[in-house]
């Protein structure tokens, strides 16, 4: 069952992303999607430590057998998120003081593993490392747009504080479309992320039904 | 990946192999960034030092320069068991002790923060040096996102009184944030007693080495 990879692609960014088809991932995508900065930031994150996941696990997957293979799985993203966090604690220091907080988070993510059992563990290296990729920034992608969603509704602005993300040339991202004093508290609390994200389920199957695609009920197993 | 039956000593030591292997590549890891992450904090903490003392009133290096006090009871849980105060000197003369202080009751645990503190007690100046406070409502009092911390620059444990160091909320004078107080209450009430720290102890801080 070898996907092209234009498949692999277009299934993690749209056709099977990780929240909006499949609702996984759904502890950070709620923790982390106050901003749209956050929601970014979360998913940079969570993309490379899904990459370079997918891509052992394909490397060892004739090595592992079946019966010990989600401690192996779990024991492989744990460690790349330890590596993530260390070496950006040592060389992407100022980066690290705005993610460093988000980066353990990945742990408790169950996108990471879901891509490893139904995938990594199937398919050669290559194409297990584009579908991390991808999935990774298709869940950035989903982050994102929430953090974005609820962020101007909650509090008036767009990608407040990207410049302590990304650096200052991301200044002009930082806009306000609101009054000051604007602010619908809800959607910055917790049941705004619920709220929003479940729109944006609708909303992704509403596009996908108007273009004429059937919706069909996604699991992590179909690729 | 076959489903074929094998004896348990096969999947034990597969596991067992991946554990030391990532066992190993973590000890290394952690070996290597060892050095530089101390680094790291090292220069946080003097850029946290040069927020809190401004760099033109002293000549030393107020790193270097520091006294041990045993850490107040406030703070609680995973506190160190003793305070650093770091000393700002110009000719020999302490111009400014700086020290870190854990402020309680904050929404996600203590908050850590750095005051800054002229020896006649008038605040230097404040900053939040970590947090775990809620992304977009609490975290306005890291001084990267909101200036609500600067306010506090000048004031002292008699200005204002004691009964206006709170919040508004619960009739002091520092304002809180729409949807979030218990953050500022917490910091509010950090700097108060922090200050109450220099205060009963500010003989021994400023004593000669």
């Amino acid at each position: 069952m070898s996907a092209s990879y234009g498949r692999i692609v277009k299934d993690g960014l749209w056709e099977n992303n990780g929240v909006l088809c499949m609702l996984l991932g759904m502890c950070p995508t709620m923790a982390m999607t106050g901003t749209g900065t956050n929601g970014l930031g979360m998913g940079l994150a969570t993309a490379v430590v899904m990459a370079a996941s997918n891509l052992m696990v394909a490397m060892f997957r004739n090595y592992v057998t079946h019966e010990v293979r989600i401690p192996v799985y779990i024991l492989i993203v744990a460690a790349n998120v330890t590596f993530v966090d260390l070496a950006m604690n040592a060389w992407m220091h100022e980066l690290y003081k705005v993610l460093g907080l988000f980066i353990p988070l990945i742990v408790s993510n169950c996108l990471p593993l879901a891509r490893l059992e139904a995938f990594a563990a199937k398919e050669p290296v290559l194409p297990s490392l584009v579908d991390g990729t991808f999935m990774g920034l298709g869940f950035t992608f989903a982050l994102t747009v929430i953090g974005l969603v609820r962020e101007a509704i909650g509090q008036g602005t767009l990608f407040a504080d990207a410049a302590l993300l990304l650096g200052p040339w991301a200044k002009v991202m930082e806009m306000r479309i609101m009054p000051g004093d604007w602010g619908i508290l809800v959607l910055i609390l917790p049941p705004g992320g619920f709220l929003i994200a479940g729109l944006l389920v609708v909303a992704k199957r509403m596009i996908d039904l108007a273009s004429g695609k059937e919706i069909k009920m996604a699991g992590a197993h179909s690729v | 990946m076959s489903h074929a039956i094998r004896p348990t000593w096969v999947h034990a030591t597969i596991l067992g192999t991946f554990c030391a292997g990532f066992g190993i590549a973590l000890a290394l890891t952690d070996d290597i960034t060892k050095a530089p992450i101390k680094e790291r904090a090292l220069e946080d903490k003097m850029n946290s030092l040069g927020q809190v003392i401004p760099r033109s009133i002293h000549d030393n290096n107020p790193v270097t320069d520091t006294v041990k006090l045993p850490n107040p009871k406030v703070g609680g849980h995973g506190a160190p068991a003793e305070t650093e105060i770091y000393r700002a000197t110009k000719d020999g003369k302490i111009v400014a002790v700086a020290y870190e202080y854990m402020a309680s009751g904050g929404y996600g645990g203590p908050i850590r923060l750095m005051l800054g503190i002229a020896p006649d007690g008038k605040l230097l100046g404040v900053r939040v040096i970590s947090h775990k406070e809620t992304p977009g409502l609490g975290d306005k009092i890291e001084a990267a996102k909101n200036e609500w911390i600067t306010r506090f620059t000048g004031l002292s444990l008699g200005n204002p009184p004691a009964e206006k160091w709170k919040v508004k909320k619960d009739g002091g004078q520092f304002d809180q944030f729409s949807g979030a107080t218990i953050t500022p209450r917490a910091v509010v009430g950090g700097i108060r007693q922090g200050l109450e720290f220099f205060a009963t102890n500010s003989s021994r801080m400023m004593e000669k080495k």
